[in-house]
């Protein structure tokens, strides 16, 4: 028997009790690749069918680990195939799909399915046109679906053409959805390059290189390398905090492999990765900001920010990659404005802005999340946004995304509430400077030099 | 099936006794103890064999820490693995 050590143990339980620590997502990625249907209402039939045999135990499989295990698991997902490529086939009303995707996921006690999505990074085809003309309605008309449209990857460059209808979606999304805090455009992601097996929402889909079906986890626990940095002091330099935060990683990572691989193993399906993400929560204490601010800002968003995210995000997959064999996904920091109470107070007191949050997606590892902008935001300006954030991970060879909330009827200063996790924040000021003739331009913009590898 | 039982609470005569007696209750064997006061906070670690299945495990589980939770002890009961996984490479 293995001696246990009695410190060791107590820090696993504070970890949980105290800190946060969670597995924030079980999320089975299903393909539906042979639900392909020239009819599209056997289509969801098939689809129907196929999520309600392969998902059954997701939800009690993910219960008893948490009681087993003693880890609580937040969030049991789904991610399916994109959409568009079954749109394709079958032509008709896509948001059918949305609607077979809602009330499966609704039966099987999930509480989000993502996949509603199309590639369309270097074109696109009928079905992914008509999939995302469909997105605002599909998102209104249903409850958990998410959907997700990536627009540029380093390989095809970006596709201004889908830049500029996305800009108008976020806010037709938005415009469907203003009677329920425009809860539409909070369920809708727009990348560049964008990963195949992220078990994280909104974005999650399921990538047609997956197999038939595999189980991503996402592990959090920005409270947990909060503590630890803290418990470093202020004498510590920047490469022995750089050296706590892997340490930290490693251990959370270690938790959500072997929840990963027990969750594989209960539900007879493949593991595939685990995806350590310093997820935060509106909780008090499970706050990256406030991790930014223990490493010795006074509030983030201000100067050394940038410098700090950077540390933090590469520590955080040093540990992860020594940890586990099988990290993918988006592995990082997140840094979504309104699930994160730390952001929340940086962008009310004008700390945090736009420009710096740009600046901070550079370095962690997505892009502009959850972040509320005034109700009159033109469509070119939200597309302009999307097209810089694009660009950013265009040129830095990293997944960049934009999950912007244009706040129907608010302006500058007001606040807009979701609720649970999703939380809630003031609008955001942006500039009001007019980009309609450079995103009128549309085409496509072309994959930088070091895309030409081979 | 292995695992580990932790207890902290405010120190008092009799906490190992009513831990040691649940388990026994429950024909749950106590395979290894350490116990430490500090100031007034009592903890103690116990690894034990709670028999049969993993249905029997949630119940004693909850059961224990039910038990813990009237005599304002918090007791953990969890599967000796995620130690293992997190503290050992």
């Amino acid at each position: 028997m293995r001696r246990h050590n009695r410190d060791n143990i107590l820090e696993t339980i504070r970890m949980i009790d105290e800190e946060c620590l969670d597995i924030r997502t079980i999320t089975m990625g299903i393909s539906l690749m042979d639900c392909a249907d020239a009819d599209i209402d056997k289509s969801c039939e098939k689809i129907y069918a196929k999520l309600m045999n392969k998902a059954k135990d997701l939800v009690s499989v993910a219960r008893d680990i948490s009681r087993e295990f003693g880890i609580p698991i937040i969030n049991q997902r789904i991610s399916v195939t994109p959409i568009s490529l079954l749109a394709s086939v079958s032509g008709g009303d896509c948001v059918k799909y949305a609607k077979t995707l809602d009330q499966a996921g609704k039966e099987l006690g999930v509480n989000f399915i993502g996949g509603y999505s199309a590639l369309v990074q270097k074109g696109m085809t009928e079905g992914d046109r008509r999939l995302i003309e469909s997105i605002p309605q599909a998102l209104a008309e249903t409850d958990i679906v998410c959907s997700s449209v990536n627009i540029g990857s380093t390989k095809a460059g970006i596709n201004m053409d889908a830049v500029k209808i996305m800009g108008q979606v976020v806010k037709d999304c938005a415009e469907y959805t203003k009677d329920n805090h425009c809860f539409g455009a909070a369920k809708l992601v727009v990348f560049c390059n964008a990963v195949e097996d992220n078990p994280f929402m909104a974005g999650a889909f399921h990538g047609i290189t997956e197999p038939d079906c595999v189980i991503n986890v996402g592990v959090s626990g920005p409270g947990v390398v909060r503590n630890a940095v803290k418990e470093a002091g202020e004498n510590a330099s920047m490469d022995e905090i750089a050296e706590i935060i892997k340490k930290t990683a490693f251990k959370i990572t270690r938790m959500g492999q072997l929840v990963g691989m027990e969750a594989s193993k209960r539900l007879n399906v493949p593991f595939g990765i685990v995806d350590l993400s310093l997820a935060p929560t509106p909780a008090v204490g499970d706050s990256v900001a406030k991790i930014l601010e223990e490493i010795g800002l006074e509030q983030c968003g201000g100067p050394g920010t940038t410098a700090c995210l950077a540390m933090l995000n590469d520590a955080v997959k040093k540990g992860g990659v020594m940890a586990s064999s099988n990290v993918g996904g988006l592995s990082g920091a997140f840094i979504p404005v309104s699930e994160d109470a730390g952001m929340i107070e940086a962008a009310e007191k004008g700390v945090l802005t736009i420009e710096k949050l740009e600046a901070m997606t550079a370095v962690c590892s997505v892009g502009l999340d959850m972040i509320i902008v005034p109700g009159d935001t033109t469509a070119a300006t939200l597309s302009a946004i999307i097209a810089d954030e694009a660009a950013i991970g265009m040129i830095n060879n990293k997944t960049t995304a934009c999950r912007l909330i244009p706040a129907i009827g608010m302006d500058e200063g007001d606040h807009l509430v979701f609720g649970g996790l999703l939380g809630e924040g003031p609008v955001m000021s942006l500039k009001k400077t007019d980009p309609s003739i450079m995103i009128n331009r549309g085409g496509r913009m072309p994959s930088p030099i070091h895309s030409l590898k081979n | 099936m292995r695992a580990v039982i932790s207890v902290v609470g405010k120190d008092r005569p009799g906490i190992l006794a009513f831990v040691a007696t649940q388990c026994a209750d429950r024909n749950i064997n106590i395979v290894d103890v350490t116990q430490k006061v500090l100031q007034d906070l009592f903890t103690m670690i116990m690894i034990v064999d709670i028999p049969e299945d993993l249905e029997n495990f949630l119940i004693v589980a909850d059961e224990l820490e039910k038990a813990g939770e009237d005599q304002n002890l918090k007791i953990h009961v969890m599967h000796e693995d995620i130690f293992n996984s997190m503290h050992t490479i």
